[in-house]
Formats: C-alpha cells, structure tokens, sequence
C-alpha cells in the first residue's frame, strides 16, 4: 500500500508538527509513505467562494501530483471534503476518480481503512475535549451529527480512547460550529469571532485541559480567539500528535 | 437597481449592540434546538419520516399542477371561492377588491410569511384598510414597525424588557411591568376587541390537501381560530407549493412540524378548513409569486419543500449570532439565504456568503432539503454574476494562480506574508483593516516548513520520489 | 381570474422538475406500548391540560362549579351539560364573547400528543371553542386513537367544513420564551372522561 501525503499549505507553514506527527503515526503503523513535493492546494479557499474558475489549476495540479497512490491521506478534514466532494467540477476522468475516491482524512483512514484498534506506547493523562470539524462530520461522516436521530458515534473519540490516561470532557454544544468557515473568519469577522468565543468558553466551562481535533485550521481560528481573550493555558493540538505521543511544539507567541 | 443587503454590517452591528440581546437570542434559538433533538429521539421513525415527507413533496412539487387542479375542484365543490394570483401584485389586488366589495374596512389576521413577502400589510394599509397583526409576536413587531424576524418566533430578538416598554407606549401597559403573563395579558384584552371590530379574519395555510380541497393552520395561540370563526368572512393565502396530495399526509407532516420548529409534539390548535363556516365566506387566494419558476431551478427546486418550521433557523449557529433582521428580507436565516436571491438576486447577492456552510441545517431539516449545498451553489451563481466585491474577486483569482505553480508557491510561502490560503494576509484583501488581528491573536510562521523538515529528515532516503 | 390560473398551471408545466417522484410507500410504523388513556393523560397533562374522571352529569356540573366558581356565563353544545347560555339561540358568534365556560363533546382523542378531535357539529358555533375564557372537553375514554396515522384516518374531511385538533389550552412564548397559557383562545381546557 502505497500512501501519498498531502499536507494542507497551512500546515506546511504554520503546524509542520502536524504533518511530523502524521508522517511518523503512519511509518509506525507500517505504512509506505510519499510526500509530493510539487504539493500545493487543494482549491479550497477560492471554491469555497463559488470561484470554480480560480480553483480548478490548484485541483488539476493536486490530481496530477497523487494520481499513482494507492490512498491519499490529509490530517485536515475540509480539505478532504474539497478533493472527494468538490472535485466534481473536474472532468471525471479516472485520474480524477481515483482521487477523489482514495483521499482520507486521516481519522478516517486510521478508524476504516487501517482498523487499527491500539496505540500501545502512547499515553495522554488530560482531560480533553474533542473539536470535529463541520466538514469532517458532515461532509466525510467522523462522527454521528447532533441533529441526525440514532446511535451515536465519534471515531475521533474512538481512536482517543486507545491512548492511555485520556479523559474526553462532555461539552455542552459539542459539535456546535467554531466559526472559522474558512474565508467567513476574515470576510464575517464579528460573527466567526463570536462563534469562536463561544465554542472556547464551552470548553473551560466543562473543564478541558487540552483541545483535539482533526482539523487545525478550526484550531488555528480557536487558539487565536483563546490567546486574544487571555487564555493562555488551554493548549489546542492535532489528534496525530496526541496518537504520535508528539511532537507537540505549539505555536507559543 | 435594489441596494445589496449588507448582511455583515447588520449582524455585526447585532452583536455589538450590548451585552444583553445576542446573548439571549443565541440562547433562547439554541434552546428550541435541544428541545427539538430531545422530542425527535421519542420518535423511533424520526429518519424514515423525514425521508418519506421529503419524497410526498417532491411527489407533490413534480404534479403540481394536477394537484393544484384537483385542490380547486375539490374547494370549489366544499363551497370556498377559489382565486388564483401569479404575483404579489395580483394577490393583494384580490384581497383588497374583496374586502372593497363588502365595505370591509378592519381586518384581523394571524401568521402568514406569503401574506408577509406580497407585502400585503402595507398594501392595504395604503388603501384605508386597518389590518392587525392577532399573533402576539406579529402583533409586536408590528407595533414596533419591524418585520418578523424568526419566522416562527417573529419577536425572538426583543428582549422582555424591551416588549415592555414597547407596550408601555403603545398600549399603555404601566412600563415597570416586565411580566410576560401580564403583558400576554394586556395584548389579549386589547386584541379581544379587534377580532370582534374585524370584518374579515385572514390566515396563511401550512398544508393544502388536493383530494379535500382542505387546508390546514397551525397555531399556539388559537389566533387563526378566532379570526376565522368570528367575522363572516375568512380569506386564506395559500402558496401554490403547500399542496399535499391526500389527508393521511398530514399524519407525517403534523408529527414534523412543531416538533421540529419548536420542540412540541404539537402546536396547540392544528385546523382544518374545508369549506365555509355556516353563514359564513371562504376565500382562497392560491399564489405562484415565483414559485413555478423557481420550480424550474434545477439546483434551487427542492427549496419549495419547505414547511416553514424555523428548525434551521434555531439551529443555525451564524442566524443565532446574527439575528434575522440582519437579513433585510421576508425570510433570514439558512432557509432565507436560498429563497432569498431568487426574488432579487443583486439584492441579496451577500446572503449565500453569510455561512459557514456548516452543514447543521441540511440535517435538522423535517423534509430533508439540501440548504447547505444550495447555499454553496448560490455563492457559486453570485460569483458568476460578478456580485462578488471587487477586492475578493481579485484576491481568489490572484490566488488560484500562485496555486498552480509550485514555484510560484513556494516562493509565495517563504514570503509568508503575501499569499497564504486561510492565514490572515491572503485574504487581508482590504490592507486597510486586519479582520483577523482584531478578534484573534496572529498564527506564528514556523522556522522550518514541514516541506523543508521533509527535505532534511526524509528525502535523502527515499530512492523513488 | 381563469387567465390567471392557465398562466401559472403552463408556468408550472413547463418547470415541472424531470425524473421519477413516485408517492412513497408509507410502512406501518411501530406503536407505542403504553396504556393508551394513560399516555392520552400525561400528554395532555404535558401542553398544560387537565383532567377528570366523571361518573355522571351532575358530577360534572359540580366539578365546573368547582373548577370555575367565578364563571357567570357557561354555555354548553353537549347534550349532557345544559349550562345557563343555550347555543342553539346563538345567530351571531360574537354572542360567544361573553362566555366563561364553554362545554364541548370531542370525537375522539390521540393518546401520542394529548388532542382532541372537535368538528364544526359538535361546537354548534365555531367561536365558542376559542372565545370561551375556559373550555371542558368531554371525551368517552374508549375513543382514543394512538397516533396521528389512526386520527387521520378517522377525521372526514370530506364531510366536516371546519376540524381542529386541540391540545390544551392557548399558548404562547412570544415574550422572552417564556411560556404562558391562555394567549387568544382558552386560558384552561379540562378533560372530562365520560
């Protein structure tokens, strides 16, 4: 099984921990991992904006860059959803199909396709709370959403659960929105900023020590809300490196 | 031209109004949510009866016309008078040659959202015609000269010490009572004499059964009742897209509705009118006012689905932040960002952007429309159109250049500031403002890349790349 | 008006979405368990309904005395319960302004939500069921429906010009969410079984 590793831009730059941790978590898990270094962007930013035109060079170059692996796995869960579901606009040809079908969200490609069922050398003695992004729950079904009727389910909180010592805290609106939505952080400020308020207060109202999430852009959005209002304690890490057991050099300012 | 709706202005404005009003709007909206998923899990058949309301209506959507047919014939036979209008225009120009005929000059009516988006109050207003709005909120925003703001709760916005000293002046309620009882109270006394003044009682409808010729109004308060049962005549807006083919529909569509608008397994009255009341008049306004067009959206169609129950609304995390009259239209919220457009779409070309496409609509909605993915579709038709700010549409196309090419994008990277998607400066397309600092503290540009650490710690070994 | 309505049914031809949207099939859904008048009661109970079990007429009579000592004007359309307003002289439904108590035999009752089932025949005047300050509902505690499939089964709209299922008395929460009963129409509705 041959595994292309695509690291969204803003990893790249911002969170390299992330992709350290999601690099090593694979290799430990036996998998054979590339990284194309011609890697770019999905076409998210500008396809979210209903600007196809601008997207579409971004998504034929990302087609181009992992058409030969088997799986294409991504620590982000919107950038997922924009390589299986928005690559519609493409032309379907079976590079593209490929694609689009084998892309995972690492959760995803741990909890269905790897099955793996322990992390045996790590352990994380916090309470933490879970953030699923919109996108990883809706648009790539992570997790069970709160309005759908039915049992219950969270394979991010399924995978957390291996690692020793862990404690995952209730929240009281817990897959409520953060309020990043991608370009709606900047263009919407006042509401994102207050959705993201509010998302951080629920996590100190219910006692977290650390948040987890799969997706670090959602984070990115949260931690500066946090920083801003003075909480400087609450520490907000990507789930591979709570299942890596590192690295967890965070963005100190 | 119409002015676009400034969405982010007007919710922005909303939430830094005070303390006191988001906060509670938020809490009270997101209340309704918890007490709809509470009452939806009683229901084993929850899913199952959204996906089989879902089907009745495009059933319903894809044989309009026989249906509509059908409901007319079946109307006329039960004694209602039947009236068909293609647009608000024509709508209120029936109302108002009814009531003309008959010398009606005081009208009582409830809840209607077609009634609302024909602009009928102001219509008749103009003409010498007092009409007064029988549901309590209606009648508060009416008071207050406002629109509806939920379309469920239209007064959810208004604080009760803000309806208080809004009945103080124009009721003339004593303005240190801030008890809801006593203020439902005084508004009943003072409605009471209006409904027994009115010469016509009006209603909307929330079903229409072709194979009766019935419809159906659904009310907490009895309001629809009382206007339709005292004055002699009843006259009822029905929009064309309401129709359900039989009466055994309404045993999933009644199960739906209020538990999903406001988490109650019903509303107090559910009403069926078949005919006229004896020795009294029944009209029926039937009302296209774009919806056979819309019916032709192949993307946008599946909106007419709707029931109106305000689930999305309460769900929606941006609406509650934001209030509904932030919207400027007859329909806010996630429901409004997708029925909007289609009456200006330059008007509210900004709606569709007002989201974070979150997803929570689609799947609180009891018939299963797919509010989420129009809205996405709608910033897509807006973008074509050039309804786009100038300064956005550059910056994404700017971006998906450098997005292209590798070279360019790394070059873009290690110059961090410039172009980077998500990160502050790359859609700090106004350099005048900084809408990230303000609200958050700046992300840190790490020292290495994951590429370059990638470079030093990987790549060496690799044989095959 | 007939220019009006071929405009808008070819409007509507003419966008009628394509592909197949077969009336779905609708599948006997399971039914709840409870006991039916018992969960007719706790669901009544629930939208701020009351209750009582009534052996006879003058039972009842005492019981709304009880009830509504206050009451001056009780006009009833049950044959039972003879009140001091006789409906049948009532031409005009403003005449219902005045009433205190107004007495109605429902059809039936749906045990899954606590409503009650009443026609155009059985309110004489449609007002009364809404401008009464308070409404008794006699029910005969065999007619209870379970859900809302069964009641719509058994209305006949084909025959009733005016149907309502009631649930309790008038509601609101229009001002600051919060509830309060008794907003236009009756500020109590009490259940007589009998």
């Amino acid at each position: 099984m041959k595994v292309g590793l695509f690291i969204p831009c803003y990893i790249d730059a911002i969170y390299p921990e992330v992709g350290i941790a999601t690099l090593e978590l694979l290799e430990k898990l036996g998998v054979d991992v590339g990284f194309p270094l011609t890697q770019t962007c999905c076409g998210q930013p500008m396809s979210n904006e209903g600007d196809n035109k601008s997207a579409r060079e971004a998504e034929m170059l990302f087609v181009d860059n992992f058409k030969n692996f088997d799986y294409i796995v991504c620590p982000a869960g919107s950038c997922t959803k924009q390589v299986r579901v928005h690559y519609d606009k493409l032309e379907q040809n079976e590079d593209v199909k490929h694609v689009r079908e084998n892309t995972y969200e690492l959760v995803e490609f741990l909890h269905d396709i790897l099955k793996v069922k322990s992390f045996p050398e790590t352990q994380f003695p916090y309470k933490i709370a879970i953030h699923n992004s919109c996108s990883s729950i809706r648009g790539l079904g992570i997790a069970k959403p709160s309005e759908i009727m039915g049992k219950p389910f969270n394979k991010t909180a399924n995978l957390l659960n291996m690692v020793a010592g862990i404690q995952i805290v209730e929240l009281d609106r817990p897959d409520e929105c953060c309020g990043f939505g991608g370009t709606f952080c900047v263009t919407d400020e006042a509401v994102s900023a207050k959705m993201g308020k509010d998302k951080v207060s629920d996590y100190i109202a219910n006692g977290a020590e650390y948040v987890v999430s799969p997706d670090m852009s959602c984070l990115m959005h949260q931690q500066g809300i946090a920083l801003k209002n003075g909480i400087i304690r609450l520490p907000f890490i990507h789930v591979a490196q709570v299942l890596n057991g590192g690295p967890y050099k965070t963005q100190e300012a | 031209m119409s002015k676009k709706v400034d969405i982010v202005k007007n919710s922005s404005d909303f939430i830094n109004k005070d303390d006191v009003h988001e906060k509670m709007h938020d809490k009270n909206l997101w209340n309704a949510r918890v007490k709809r998923d509470k009452i939806a899990a009683e229901i084993p058949e929850w899913e199952e009866l959204r996906n089989i309301a879902s089907q009745i209506k495009e059933h319903s959507l894809s044989h309009l016309d026989y249906y509509l047919d059908m409901f007319e014939k079946n109307a006329t036979k039960r004694g209602a008078i039947v009236h068909w209008a293609r647009d608000a225009a024509e709508h209120n120009q029936i109302v108002y040659s009814i009531l003309q005929d008959k010398r009606i000059t005081e009208v009582i009516k409830s809840k209607s959202m077609l009634q609302e988006e024909c602009g009928m109050v102001p219509f008749l207003e103009d003409r010498g015609i007092i009409v007064t709005e029988s549901d309590l909120g209606e009648r508060i925003q009416q008071l207050d000269h406002q629109a509806p703001a939920h379309i469920v709760m239209p007064a959810i916005e208004k604080t009760t010490e803000d309806i208080a000293a809004l009945f103080a002046r124009t009721i003339g309620t004593d303005p240190n009572d801030t008890d809801p009882h006593s203020l439902t109270e005084a508004m009943r006394n003072n409605a009471r004499e209006r409904f027994l003044r009115a010469g016509a009682g009006m209603t909307g409808a929330n079903f229409a059964i072709a194979e009766t010729g019935s419809f159906v109004v659904c009310t907490n308060e009895g309001n629809a009742d009382i206007g339709a049962s005292l004055p002699p005549l009843h006259i009822a807006s029905i929009g064309i897209e309401k129709i359900l083919p039989k009466v055994e529909d309404l045993g999933i569509f009644i199960r739906l509705l209020s538990r999903s608008a406001l988490g109650t397994v019903a509303t107090q009255y559910t009403s069926h009118f078949s005919g006229p009341r004896k020795g009294g008049e029944l009209h029926i306004i039937l009302t296209d006012n774009g919806r056979s067009k819309r019916l032709g959206m192949k993307d946008f169609w599946h909106s007419l689905k709707c029931i109106r129950c305000g689930a999305c609304m309460n769900t929606c995390p941006v609406y509650r932040r934001s209030g509904g009259l932030a919207y400027q239209a007859t329909y806010s919220g996630p429901i409004g960002i997708i029925l909007d457009p289609t009456f200006d779409a330059r008007r509210y070309s900004e709606l569709p952007f007002h989201s974070t496409l979150c997803g929570s609509c689609s799947e609180v909605c009891p018939v299963k429309i797919d509010i989420a993915d129009q809205i996405y579709k709608w910033r897509e038709i807006m973008a074509e159109k050039k309804y786009l700010p100038i300064e956005r549409r550059l910056a994404f196309s700017a971006a998906g250049k450098v997005f292209a090419h590798p070279p360019l994008f790394r070059t873009a990277e290690i110059m961090a500031e410039k172009v980077l998607p998500v990160i502050p400066d790359f859609v700090m397309y106004n350099k005048m403002i900084n809408p990230w600092g303000r609200s958050r503290t700046m992300p840190v540009f790490a020292k290495e890349t994951f590429r370059e650490w990638y470079l030093k710690n990987r790549k060496k070994e690799e044989t095959n790349e | 008006m007939s220019s009006t309505k071929e405009y808008i049914l070819a409007s509507i031809k003419k966008n009628t979405p394509t592909g197949k949207h077969p009336y779905p099939a609708i599948p006997a859904f399971p039914k709840s368990n409870k006991p039916i008048l018992e969960e007719f009661k706790e669901n009544l109970e629930a939208a701020a309904g009351l209750w009582y079990e009534i052996d006879n007429p003058s039972e009842a009579e005492t019981r709304i005395k009880q009830l509504h000592p206050e009451a001056k004007v009780i006009c009833s359309a049950t044959s039972e319960i003879e009140g001091n307003k006789d409906i049948n002289k009532i031409t005009d439904p403003h005449d219902t302004a005045d009433v205190d108590v107004g007495i109605i035999r429902a059809s039936f009752g749906v045990s899954e939500t606590g409503m009650v089932w009443i026609r155009e025949q059985d309110l004489v005047v449609n007002a009364l069921g809404f401008l009464s300050q308070h409404l008794i509902i006699l029910l005969k505690p065999e007619e209870l429906v379970r859900d809302m499939y069964e009641a719509y089964t058994r209305v006949e709209l084909e025959k009733d010009n005016y149907g309502c299922f009631m649930l309790g008395p008038s509601a609101t929460a229009d001002i600051g969410a919060v509830m309060v009963r008794g907003a236009q129409g009756a500020r109590s509705l009490t259940v007589f079984f009998m």
